[in-house]
């Protein structure tokens, strides 16, 4: 965790200087914590001499950020018009169905996170889901378990168990 | 004393840059609104324009100079040429404008945003706090809303009411965002900003949690500018009732001197009349057993804090400059943001804390009570002072110092309670001994009365004679920041007052720059006390009651109550003179300071987390 | 490091021959090159594994001195991606997996073109070797997209053999008001939606007083099922770049951000690579090819919101805020970002800049109709056979554009509508077709240009389902701000559900319009005032859908899950 607020730290001292840049310190922060804790944001508060309550009105209105913890897998399935009319509502709703979640809920085991995004500019492939960086095109409703156990079979259950994000609240150290 | 002892320096402009993006208003345009020709400086806002010519564009996000946001859409109007409906709040004139403040198309729209709003909130107007005195229920009046077509989602958030200061109900929130502008903008605070988006926008302090658990002051001026009661104080009415109505209990009422000055304008009397007296015969009409000035113990914290002052020129009991410690909204400001300046601050309770103390203990004995039935209600302009009751050094560990603390509106509600013809009630005198305050103690209640009343008395201490004059104009008005040299032990001192916490800042920022101060006034409100989060709302368009300069009508009736008097210097009034000489010994005596002094609690602007740095 | 006019032409000299044996301009001298897409929509469907195997083969063969392996931006064609093309011959292949590409190597030594791999016309069965034989390529004209999938993005040696930096050289060398006439006179009108004239922009914030002055590019492409921005970034990037800074001499600007969504990592990275490469080639930075204009770019990621394509959101964004925007005037000309003067342009306008500025403004304005000059990108998805991105001038007719160039519905499927301008445009049946794409045009039918989406609907789509869609969309994107967008979008989606579960009244389609026009009048920004265009045009066109659902209680669809039984006709 410490060595997360150092990378932080190398962060803050190369956009602090420059004015307007909370928003790219937030996509980096997540980057290296996985998700903004409101310990983090209260950390980038102290650090920016910025009020928490607009860091924390920053960090809810844009959809990128996350203030809890993802699962390792982030399934996201386009709802945009493109996806839409080819039936991705039907494929979200299947995953919804398997994964047992609702939008923007994470499996019990950390492995899951369930989202549905905006456009993510490949209609030539509607319906378009992504998993973290990988991205399927065309997808059919009978797809979605070959998908989900895809991942599923990469993890030995027990190891990603112990690193699952929820096992480690985030303490913030001081800042100096 | 003469007058060239005082050299005053520019005084810093009240009031708040404007956004970057309005134009400046500069020279005289001619255009039109509602076929009448007008003219007006180019820049300045239709809905203000309108206003001088007779116009009043309803509107309800506006505050003038404060928030200026164009978000409600209440106050649309039509401009020839642009195809949308405009926010008059924010559409500058420019020569040559045509503006419709009233066509059927701009009140269709109006309606239809005061029904939308309408739809999503709790209308539950005859038991809300600000029934009869709510801008939204003045809004659909005058729009002359009969039906709400719309149906569907109502927000539904649960209320926050633990803490013993604000209560915030996000029900009735109508996001207008006066709240998070007046405490990001006027106070400098930041507690609020808008959190989500879209329908589940929220204007709260980070992660919606309490003001108890956030860097808040308490200062209520979020209350003040709140047009329906999504903000309100932490009533403590039916325990007050409950207490009247106990035959166990003692109940003694002190008023704040600012008081006397605002309960009128509840009852329909122009701003600035003094009710003093009326005032009086209400609480005893009310039942309280005995009725009390905190103006007494303003003159008795003026003489403990004359001699603080006196001590530390001498470099003695603590650093430079002496900063006042009578507005416990500041209290909290400078635990938070300045916690390097709790030195500073003068350990002197603020005086309606000096009250219940000195009530329980010396009252107590003249009067053979048992401290322990005795119950202070303190009737302050103030919803800081309801925060400052609840702290645990504010009490002998037996007793609270101060049982219960009523705002300005509480009383006026109990006094309506009570079915109070106020307007017809004889003028009464406040009970003695505490009774009895000299014009210093009074003028406490206004930006920069209690440096005015200190220097009267540490002038008259060292020159060891009365000075010639005693009325200190450049004290006095609606500056943000008041700067002046005074001559004091044959050393000249600088004072400074400020009142809101954003001006504070200004001079704190130059403290913590290394500018030498010897004493400053701060209050948490703008105007001081007279401005205070627990003095009279009245709902209406024009929001006056949020303008420095209907303020400083309220502070001019304090300086006239001070000119009235026949005693206007703190140590001079004989009340505190026999308190010393019976029970106190001497200001800052043992007794002084175990009951009249207090300490304070670095809190860093981010209470309850590890990061709270600690500057 | 290009320090003067002839440096450029020198650097444009060298690279020329590659490009021009890809235009078949120039003899190749037995070398190849293969292009491969690496756009989004290739790279999604494994365009990065055929790239690595081809350069396998390439080895295997020992062809490394022969054969050029290049990646491009968007060739438009997304549905048959990967796409790859032989250079010289210019042969056209697509759907090639990586399995193919040891018979795409092999083929290149004997010639031989492989059958498998080419375009197949759908209605006539032919197969076509090149881009010129294939209808989706030859009723475009391409000038915003001019290089897309031509030249390797990432190479700034590509892009100046084009012509890159020529006009900003050309720029530097006239007047800023000549400029700022130039662009005025060719007609160019802001391609994010509003159809501002861009001269005019530029001119009110080279007229502004105060300093320093900003150029901004607005690549938050948000409208759903709109990718064009998306792909001039992937495929053309210094385009952009060199449209902001002549935007820059011409308005007096030193600094220009690039406002890009962070949903786009490849035109992100394609982008930073673009600015770096202009930079220690020195046409970026400071004096500019020796002329003393100095122009700086730095881009800025958005967040995930669609209100910050609003430009006075994007601005706060830009500033580290809530993308909130705020009541204009004052425009962004006049107190834009910081409060100073602000030109915003989106991605396809700067793109078209340089051109301009190369050809003339009267080479601008014959393109297109009286109002509407030059060409529109268009990203065509939904229910149409050739799904991709195109360019035509305007003034083309949806038709043309759905029927020719479209290739038309799948399936035998019936048309039914075609939405343009996403969230804030409308739907436009079929006996609109016949409109022309041109900004006034468009708008009276009860539409709008918007950015470019165009998303085709056939006869199983519900039309009230599609304007819950997107009123879905609009009411999650609302900013909060003002009361008619925060509470009138959430009211319109309510009364919208009920209508499609079966539950509305004929009192609901009044409240439904009326209040629609209201939320248009009242609201501060444009998210507000066009949300309720998708309700406002299907009610218009699709009125009996409407009373399909409320009166019988039938979705003629079939869509709306609840309401599939079809009527009794007695």
């Amino acid at each position: 965790m410490l060595d997360k607020y150092g990378r932080l730290e190398k962060v803050i001292k190369v956009y602090s200087r420059q004015p307007g840049q909370l928003i790219r310190i937030l996509q980096q922060a997540q980057e290296i914590f996985g998700y903004i804790s409101s310990e983090v944001q209260a950390y980038l508060a102290a650090r920016l001499n910025i009020p928490l309550a607009e860091i924390a009105g920053v960090v809810s209105f844009y959809s990128l950020f996350n203030s809890e913890p993802k699962g390792k897998y982030t399934i996201s399935i386009c709802l945009g018009t493109a996806c839409y009319v080819k039936g991705s509502q039907e494929i979200f709703q299947a995953f919804k169905n398997e994964l047992e979640l609702d939008d923007d809920d994470t499996t019990p085991d950390g492995l899951f996170t369930l989202r549905s995004t905006r456009c993510m500019g490949a209609c030539g492939l509607a319906p378009v889901v992504a998993v973290n960086d990988d991205i399927y095109g065309q997808v059919k409703t009978g797809d979605v378990t070959g998908v989900i156990s895809r991942y599923r079979e990469k993890e030995p259950a027990d190891d990603y168990e112990r690193q699952r994000p929820f096992a480690h609240p985030a303490t913030a150290p001081s800042p100096h | 004393m003469p007058a060239d002892k005082f050299t005053f320096e520019p005084v810093s402009p009240v009031g708040r840059e404007e956004d970057a993006t309005r134009p400046v208003a500069r020279k005289k345009v001619r255009f039109w609104i509602d076929g009448r020709e007008v003219v007006a400086e180019e820049g300045i806002s239709v809905l203000e324009a309108a206003h001088r010519v007779g116009i009043e564009i309803p509107s309800l996000c506006y505050l003038k100079n404060i928030n200026e946001i164009g978000a409600c859409r209440v106050c649309m109007v039509e401009i020839e040429g642009s195809k949308n409906l405009q926010a008059a709040c924010v559409y500058p004139v420019s020569a040559g404008l045509k503006v419709r403040t009233s066509t059927p198309r701009v009140l269709r729209a109006r309606r239809t945003v005061v029904e939308l709003l309408l739809s999503d909130h709790h209308r539950e107007c005859t038991n809300c706090i600000r029934n009869l005195n709510c801008e939204l229920q003045h809004l659909a009046d005058t729009l002359g809303i009969r039906n709400i077509r719309f149906t569907g989602e109502i927000s539904n958030y649960p209320i926050f009411n633990k803490n013993p200061f604000i209560v915030r109900d996000y029900n009735k929130c109508i996001k207008c965002r006066r709240c998070e502008a007046i405490c990001s903008k006027v106070q400098e605070v930041h507690v609020y900003s808008a959190q989500n988006r879209g329908f589940n926008t929220v204007i709260a302090p980070s992660f919606m949690k309490d003001l108890a658990e956030v860097a808040c002051i308490t200062c209520g001026q979020c209350v003040i500018a709140c047009p329906t009661a999504s903000l309100v104080e932490k009533e403590c009415i039916d325990e007050v009732w409950q207490a009247l109505a106990d035959p166990d209990k003692y109940v003694v009422v002190q008023t704040a001197p600012s008081i006397q000055v605002t309960l009128g304008e509840v009852f329909g009397l122009p701003v600035g009349t003094v009710v003093t007296g009326k005032l009086v015969a209400s609480l005893r009409r009310l039942g309280f057993d005995r009725v009390f000035a905190t103006d007494f113990t303003a003159d008795l914290t003026i003489m403990e804090e004359a001699h603080e002052l006196l001590e530390r020129l001498e470099g003695r009991g603590g650093p430079l400059p002496l900063l006042s410690s009578c507005s416990p909204g500041w209290i909290k400001f400078c635990e938070h943001f300045y916690p390097e300046f709790i030195p500073n601050l003068s350990t002197c309770k603020s005086p309606h804390e000096m009250f219940g103390a000195i009530t329980k203990t010396y009252f107590a004995q003249k009067e053979g009570l048992d401290p322990k039935k005795i119950v202070v209600v303190a009737v302050m302009p103030c919803t800081a002072k309801k925060f400052e009751a609840s702290r645990p050094e504010m009490g002998s560990g037996e007793w609270k110092d101060v049982d219960f603390v009523l705002t300005t509106r509480e009383l006026a509600r109990m006094i309506r309670q009570a079915g109070l013809n106020f307007r017809q009630l004889p003028d009464e005198e406040y009970d003695t001994p505490l009774g009895i305050a000299s014009g210093a103690g009074t003028i406490f209640g206004a930006t920069g009365g209690v440096v005015e009343a200190a220097v009267r008395t540490a002038y008259a201490l060292t020159h060891g004679r009365e000075m010639g004059v005693i009325d200190f104009e450049e004290f006095r008005g609606i500056s943000g920041v008041k700067e002046a040299w005074v001559e004091l032990k044959n050393r000249k001192i600088k004072v400074a007052i400020a009142h809101g916490t954003g001006n504070a800042r200004k001079i704190l920022d130059r403290m913590k720059a290394g500018e030498q101060f010897d004493y400053v006034e701060i209050m948490a409100c703008p105007g001081g006390c007279v401005g205070g989060g627990g003095q009279p709302i009245f709902g209406s368009r024009d929001h006056k009651e949020i303008s420095l300069d209907y303020r400083h009508n309220r502070a001019d009736a304090l300086y006239r109550i001070d000119y009235s008097r026949r005693i206007r210097l703190s140590h001079e009034n004989p009340a505190v003179q026999k308190i010393y000489a019976e029970f106190l010994g001497a200001p800052l005596s043992e007794t002084a300071n175990k009951l009249l002094h207090t300490h304070y609690t670095p809190r860093g602007p981010l209470p309850g987390y590890a990061v709270n740095p600690v500057q | 490091m290009i320090t003067s006019a002839s440096d450029l032409l020198h650097i444009r000299q060298q690279h020329l021959p590659l490009i021009e044996a890809r235009l078949g301009r120039e003899e190749a001298a037995g070398e190849h090159q293969i292009l491969v897409c690496a756009g989004t929509g290739c790279s999604s469907s494994g365009s990065h594994g055929l790239r690595e195997e081809l350069k396998k083969q390439v080895e295997a063969h020992q062809l490394q001195e022969k054969v050029k392996i290049i990646k491009t931006g968007c060739f438009g064609f997304c549905k048959l991606g990967p796409i790859a093309v032989v250079y010289p011959e210019g042969i056209f292949y697509c759907r090639v997996r990586k399995e193919d590409a040891a018979d795409l190597v092999k083929g290149l030594a004997s010639g031989q073109v492989i059958t498998r791999l080419l375009y197949r016309d759908p209605a006539t069965g032919q197969h076509a070797r090149r881009m010129k034989e294939i209808h989706f390529f030859q009723a475009q004209h391409r000038i915003a997209l001019r290089n897309c999938g031509l030249i390797n993005p990432e190479d700034i040696n590509e892009y100046i053999a084009r012509d890159g930096y020529q006009a900003l050289a050309e720029a530097l060398s006239r007047q800023p008001e000549e400029i700022i006439a130039a662009i005025s006179a060719s007609g160019l009108r802001g391609r994010g939606g509003a159809g501002f004239p861009t001269g005019r922009k530029w001119e009110l914030t080279a007229a502004a007083p105060a300093r320093p002055r900003y150029v901004v590019c607005n690549a938050d492409e948000g409208d759903p099922g709109a990718f064009m921005d998306r792909s001039i970034l992937e495929g053309d990037p210094h385009s952009v770049l060199e449209g902001m800074a002549i935007a820059g001499y011409a308005t007096g600007a030193r600094q220009g951000y690039v406002y890009v969504r962070a949903e786009y990592p490849i035109a992100v990275d394609r982008l930073e690579r673009a600015i770096r490469q202009a930079r220690r080639a020195g046409l970026l930075g400071d004096n500019i090819l020796g002329t003393g204009f100095s122009f700086n770019i730095e881009i800025r990621l958005g967040a995930g919101a669609f209100v910050c394509g609003e430009e006075t959101a994007l601005l706060r964004s830009i500033e580290g805020r809530r993308g909130e925007p705020r009541p204009r005037p004052p425009y962004p000309a006049q107190a834009g970002l910081w409060g100073k003067p602000t030109v915003v342009n989106n991605v396809e306008t700067l793109a078209n800049v340089p051109v301009i500025i190369r050809k003339g403004a009267e080479w601008h304005a014959s393109f297109g109709t009286k109002g509407s000059k030059g060409t529109k990108v268009f990203s065509l998805a939904g229910s149409i056979n050739n799904t991709g991105l195109i360019e035509v001038p305007m003034g083309t007719t949806l038709r043309e554009i759905i029927f020719g160039i479209g290739g038309g519905i799948p399936g035998g499927k019936k048309f039914k509508a075609v939405q343009t301008g996403g969230p804030s445009g409308g739907c436009l049946p079929e006996e609109m077709l016949d409109t022309p794409v041109d900004y006034e045009a468009l708008t009276a039918a009860g539409s709008i240009m918007g950015s470019g989406g165009l998303i085709i609907m056939d006869e199983s789509d519900c039309m009230v389902d599609i304007a819950r869609f997107y009123l879905e969309f609009s009411q999650d994107e609302s900013c909060g701000r003002c009361t008619p967008c925060r509470v009138g979008t959430k009211r319109l989606l309510e009364i919208l559900k009920r209508i499609t579960s079966g539950e509305g009244t004929m009192d609901d389609l009044k409240l439904l319009e009326d209040l629609s026009h209201d939320v248009k009048e009242a609201s501060l920004c444009g998210l507000g005032q066009t949300a309720p265009n998708p309700i406002l045009s299907t009610l218009r066109y699709f009125r009996h859908e409407y009373e399909a659902h409320v009166r019988d209680k039938y979705c003629p669809a079939g869509v709306c899950r609840n309401l599939t039984r079809r009527p009794v006709l007695h």
